[in-house]
């Protein structure tokens, strides 16, 4: 599904605080995979999360999603395949906008944003019966602006609007590290239930060695912009979680 | 009263800067200082084309072009050569002047000898009134335009673009071209304004568009102001009150002149005044906190 060739990002080349954030990683994601990625802060997680993404172009090096060479293409025209929940929950919804239009949004993600009104009263149902399954309460607020909901309620619909329009990669980008344990163990339930229900294809990138051991069907480390370490399916299943531990000890 | 009435007038020409300034200011977060040369653009080719004896018709549509292409200059200048935005219109401000001097041909074009919208078509016998509601019809139309775009999918991703640049890029918008053409929208409005005033006052001139922006800002924190008191979320309502800002703003200055104060420091006055309506709200919050 993913297919990441010898890419490197080099930031600053050529001057004192030059810095290899990803260093050559060669990297096969197949269809339906769920991959977790840890390492220390600076290992160059992040940064191959968002040369994934698009919003990072890599100095060298090829990606291609599906078949389709991706490498020089901007985020948005990424979206095609492609959405994301940001470790900020700010970032992955509009404040000011209501929770409709909002989703109005995410369920055009992959098509144009045309001169027409979309927002119909089947289009405000089918969002509300959506939001339902969150079980949250929240299927009665869609009116409201998104910037009234708390990070951990607005993380959540970002994972919901994800899959409003097709989706075929989920990027998760340390979805919990801005919330409170109960909120962050929803978020989390929810991407695993998504992931699993929509077969996706998932990335997600944590700090949280618990999320690490729970979630995921293959798991790699990273440091100083390499993968050290790479576990597929079997081998995750019998990594204990105190191994776990011992990788960044 | 007709010198109220005068302000009403004034209000509804400017109420086009207004709408425009909600767009670059409110929606993209941009303070866009293209205003002062872009009224003047407008202002400028349509005395320039009515000279020329064109229709209203065709002036109208070439107006809002030109102030578009000046919109989308400081848009392409601020997203693709990554230039602030603030020096991208102060650029384009400064280019416009000469542009529009050329345009004239002088510094000063009356137009008392051709007819205008306002005297082409009749709907009150009393010539202010008259004025009055070509004014309503004509602002009740762009309104509705901007009303209907900004709940349209495009309009709701011209919000999120200027409010959340990550997910609506995440969501496949190009933020630079949602700029740009935010940018030409806002700038196509205020030379609509240029376009309503030159045909009121019956001349153009290189200076009309001095300071003009301080009209749309000062209209839009108004609207703001009360947007937030009332915790307005609905679109029309805010355009609505945008509208009001713009009349709110002419009266109050009207009630400056007539009240004795000396024309000379109209602008000193107008700038107390958008100061004052910025800071009240937060001198208001010091107590509570």
């Amino acid at each position: 599904m993913i297919d990441i060739t010898q890419v490197h990002k080099v930031y600053n080349r050529g001057k004192a605080n030059q810095v290899n954030a990803v260093n050559g990683v060669d990297l096969k994601i197949s269809e339906k995979e769920f991959l977790v990625i840890v390492g220390s802060n600076g290992s160059g997680k992040t940064t191959l999360l968002n040369l994934v993404a698009g919003s990072v172009l890599p100095s060298s090096g090829d990606i291609s999603i599906d078949g389709n060479n991706v490498t020089k293409k901007a985020d948005y025209r990424r979206s095609e395949w492609i959405a994301r929940v940001f470790q900020n929950p700010l970032s992955g919804t509009a404040p000011d906008l209501s929770i409709l239009d909002n989703f109005r949004l995410a369920a055009i993600r992959t098509k144009r944003k045309g001169l027409s009104i979309g927002i119909n009263p089947q289009f405000k149902k089918d969002v509300k019966d959506k939001i339902a399954t969150l079980g949250m309460g929240l299927e009665n607020k869609t009116e409201q602006l998104m910037g009234t909901l708390s990070g951990g309620q607005r993380q959540a619909l970002t994972l919901l609007m994800s899959v409003m329009d097709t989706c075929r990669v989920l990027l998760l980008d340390e979805p919990t590290a801005a919330l409170d344990p109960r909120s962050a163990d929803i978020v989390m339930n929810t991407a695993d239930k998504l992931v699993k229900d929509f077969g996706l294809t998932a990335i997600l990138v944590t700090h949280n060695l618990k999320d690490a051991f729970v979630y995921g069907n293959r798991i790699i480390q990273m440091s100083e912009g390499k993968i050290i370490k790479d576990l597929n399916e079997q081998k995750k299943i019998a990594l204990k979680q105190n191994d776990l531990f011992d990788w960044f000890a | 009263m007709d010198f109220y009435l005068a302000a009403l007038i004034q209000g509804l020409c400017f109420s086009a800067i207004a709408l425009g300034i909600f767009i670059s200011m409110k929606i993209f977060n941009i303070p866009d200082i293209t205003t002062d040369g872009s009224y003047t653009l407008g202002g400028v080719v349509t005395a320039k084309l009515l000279m020329a004896h064109q229709p209203v018709f065709v002036v109208l549509p070439v107006v809002i072009v030109a102030g578009a292409l000046a919109g989308a200059a400081t848009g392409i200048i601020h997203t693709k050569l990554k230039i602030n935005a603030l020096l991208a219109g102060i650029l384009v401000m400064t280019a416009l002047y000469s542009i529009n001097l050329s345009i004239m041909g002088r510094s000063n074009i009356p137009i008392n000898s051709v007819s205008t919208i306002f005297s082409l078509i009749n709907i009150s016998a009393n010539p202010n009134n008259n004025t009055f509601w070509i004014l309503i019809v004509f602002v009740a139309i762009i309104t509705g335009v901007i009303g209907y775009l900004l709940k349209t999918d495009f309009g709701i991703a011209m919000r999120a673009a200027g409010n959340s640049e990550s997910m609506i890029r995440a969501l496949g918008v190009n933020t630079d071209r949602m700029k740009i053409i935010g940018l030409a929208l806002a700038n196509a409005l205020t030379a609509l304004s240029g376009f309503l005033v030159t045909q009121f006052q019956v001349f153009a001139d290189i200076n009309m568009g001095i300071g003009i922006v301080i009209m749309g800002l000062g209209s839009v924190i108004i609207a703001e102001t009360l947007i937030n008191w009332f915790r307005i979320t609905s679109v029309w309502l805010s355009l609505v009150l945008v509208l009001s800002g713009a009349v709110i703003f002419q009266m109050v200055l009207a009630f400056t002149l007539s009240s004795g104060v000396d024309p000379t420091l109209l602008k000193l006055v107008t700038a107390v005044f958008v100061l004052l309506i910025v800071s009240l709200p937060r001198l208001s919050f010091k107590g509570s906190s």
